[in-house]
């Protein structure tokens, strides 16, 4: 892999019998960017995301995640990787502090490590008194920092984030992204899918995938530029809607 | 009298005020947006307006009726789109439309002028089952079903939630043709940008509405000076800003930071001569108009404030 970089994908291309969802991506993410992978609603994302995570393998192509090949070194993938989603991240009958021992378990840490990033979890969060609560008696925004949390409590070198601020306030939303940046400082690359285009503005450089193909890539700045628009969702909507006329 | 009105209407769910003193009117034909995060209250507010659900206090008046002693008048003045894709999954296309036509006493052919905007875009597929659609899909055929019986009223729950840019856009244009016909429709989004495109709107937050009307008088009454701030180091720039006196609201959004000033002495220049001095690079400061979500931190701030 190269200098610099944490993924790198080439050729990468997936079909499902005739059908191809992945045509030829090639892309590659900086360590410790905030990389924002776009796309509507079929244009390919989740495949290419389930390869990256080394959950599917690709039809053909050349893909290293963290220094690791998706065909041979998967477990060494899943190992170096979070992963939150907006739909389904803790498990809501579980206090907080069951959640976390139990991903931490699973990454195989140990107790002493556990207990120890847990009690700084609680004093960066100010989460004492939440702490021993279900999850299902948070509210949501609480349930979205304690997610991001958890999925970066092994300490990961990449982090997959799906969607990651839908629904919640515009407060709360700054204090995820505030997280998500002092994840970034730590170290940590961050690689998010989202609908909503303001959330693209946050990332360091995005790419916009139609109909299985990577249509556009740069920072939210030169793409607007490029574009001639005046924010993402004009972008996004000119690529996408180029390719159905 | 107003198409909606709604007058002091509170209701809890055991300790949670989902509602607290809530008052708004709508006119006939206006294109109301409801904006707020999740857990604001607005699916309470729409599930009482729909007959679905029962106030414990206040009035509420739906098209002249009363949504507890008329609540079988009113459903049929009512068309609903709930949050949650509610469709017979069975059933193709053709037969939910049909469904509900029939419920209704209507049939397809009676009232497809109003539906011929956004059905003609499924209609190719419609003899498919509804479960096998893709989102954008399914949201359309739930306007479709909402609208087949030619309802005096639209009610919408976070109908563009999870779906991609493109159909966003197309849905919202499918609402203002809709619209053209003097149907009343009320929307809710969690999305402030998607705020001005309704006519009036209410931001709502913990079971209230901290703020009402057209989204241009809303963002008017923003009397303090908005700053964008762009840097090459977005979170280093955070940091230093929120150490610098005087200033109401350091927040980010996206590749700029929007700087609030606690009064307007506080001046482009002060911040840019403080980001030099801190060594930050490429700073560019300009004073801009405030938006909806400018707004809406501002409540936000301001309600947490009094707590």
């Amino acid at each position: 892999m190269k200098e610099g970089n944490i993924i790198e994908v080439e050729n990468l291309v997936k079909k499902f019998g005739s059908f191809v969802a992945n045509d030829n991506l090639c892309f590659e993410v900086k360590k410790s960017e905030i990389f924002g992978f776009l796309g509507a609603n079929g244009a390919g994302k989740t495949t290419a995301i389930k390869i990256l995570c080394g959950l599917s393998f690709p039809t053909s192509g050349k893909v290293t995640v963290a220094g690791f090949d998706v065909y041979k070194q998967r477990d060494g993938i899943r190992k170096n990787i979070g992963y939150m989603s907006q739909g389904f991240s803790l498990y809501e009958d579980l206090t907080v502090k069951e959640n976390i021992q139990f991903y931490a378990g699973i990454y195989g840490l140990s107790r002493s490590l556990i207990k120890s990033r847990f009690e700084e979890l609680v004093l960066k969060l100010g989460i004492e008194d939440l702490k021993d609560k279900f999850v299902r008696d948070l509210p949501l925004g609480w349930k979205q920092k304690i997610a991001f949390s958890v999925a970066i409590f092994h300490k990961p070198q990449i982090v997959f984030l799906d969607e990651p601020t839908s629904g919640v306030d515009p407060i709360t939303r700054r204090q995820f992204w505030d997280l998500i940046y002092e994840a970034v400082e730590s170290g940590i690359t961050v690689f998010v899918t989202t609908h909503y285009l303001d959330e693209a503005e946050y990332c360091n450089r995005v790419s916009i995938m139609v109909d299985g193909r990577i249509e556009a890539m740069g920072t939210p700045d030169e793409l607007k530029e490029k574009y001639n628009s005046k924010n993402m969702d004009d972008v996004f909507v000119k690529l996408a809607r180029k390719e159905k006329e | 009298m107003a198409e909606i009105e709604i007058h002091n209407l509170c209701k809890s769910f055991g300790e949670v005020k989902a509602l607290q003193n809530l008052s708004l009117t709508v006119e006939k034909g206006g294109f109301y947006g409801l904006i707020g995060p999740d857990g604001a209250g607005k699916t309470t507010l729409m599930r009482i307006m729909t007959s679905l659900l029962l106030a414990d206090s206040g009035s509420i008046t739906m098209g002249g009726l009363d949504p507890l002693k008329d609540y079988k008048k009113l459903r049929l003045k009512l068309g609903y789109m709930p949050g949650k894709f509610s469709l017979y999954q069975d059933l193709t296309v053709e037969e939910n439309l049909q469904f509900f036509a029939r419920v209704f006493g209507s049939s397809i052919d009676e009232n497809y002028h109003l539906i011929k905007g956004v059905y003609s875009q499924i209609e190719p597929f419609k003899n498919r089952r509804a479960g096998k659609l893709s989102g954008g899909m399914k949201q359309k055929l739930a306007l479709s079903c909402a609208l087949i019986h030619k309802p005096e009223i639209l009610i919408l729950d976070e109908p563009t939630t999870g779906v991609d840019a493109v159909s966003r856009r197309e849905f919202w244009e499918m609402l203002k043709e809709i619209r053209s016909f003097g149907i009343t429709i009320v929307v809710s989004t969690p999305y402030m940008e998607e705020a001005i495109l309704c006519d009036n709107i209410s931001l709502m937050f913990d079971g209230k509405i901290v703020e009402s009307g057209t989204p241009d008088e809303i963002t008017s009454r923003f009397s303090l000076p908005v700053y964008s701030v762009k840097t090459s180091d977005i979170p280093e720039t955070l940091h230093v800003l929120r150490q610098l006196q005087g200033l109401k609201s350091v927040n980010s959004f996206g590749q700029q930071i929007h700087v609030v000033p606690l009064s307007s002495k506080t001046q482009k220049s002060d911040i840019i001569d403080y980001l030099s001095i801190n060594k930050m690079n490429d700073v560019s400061v300009t004073q801009i108009e405030a938006g909806i979500e400018d707004c809406f931190i501002d409540f936000i701030l301001k309600t947490e404030e009094i707590k």
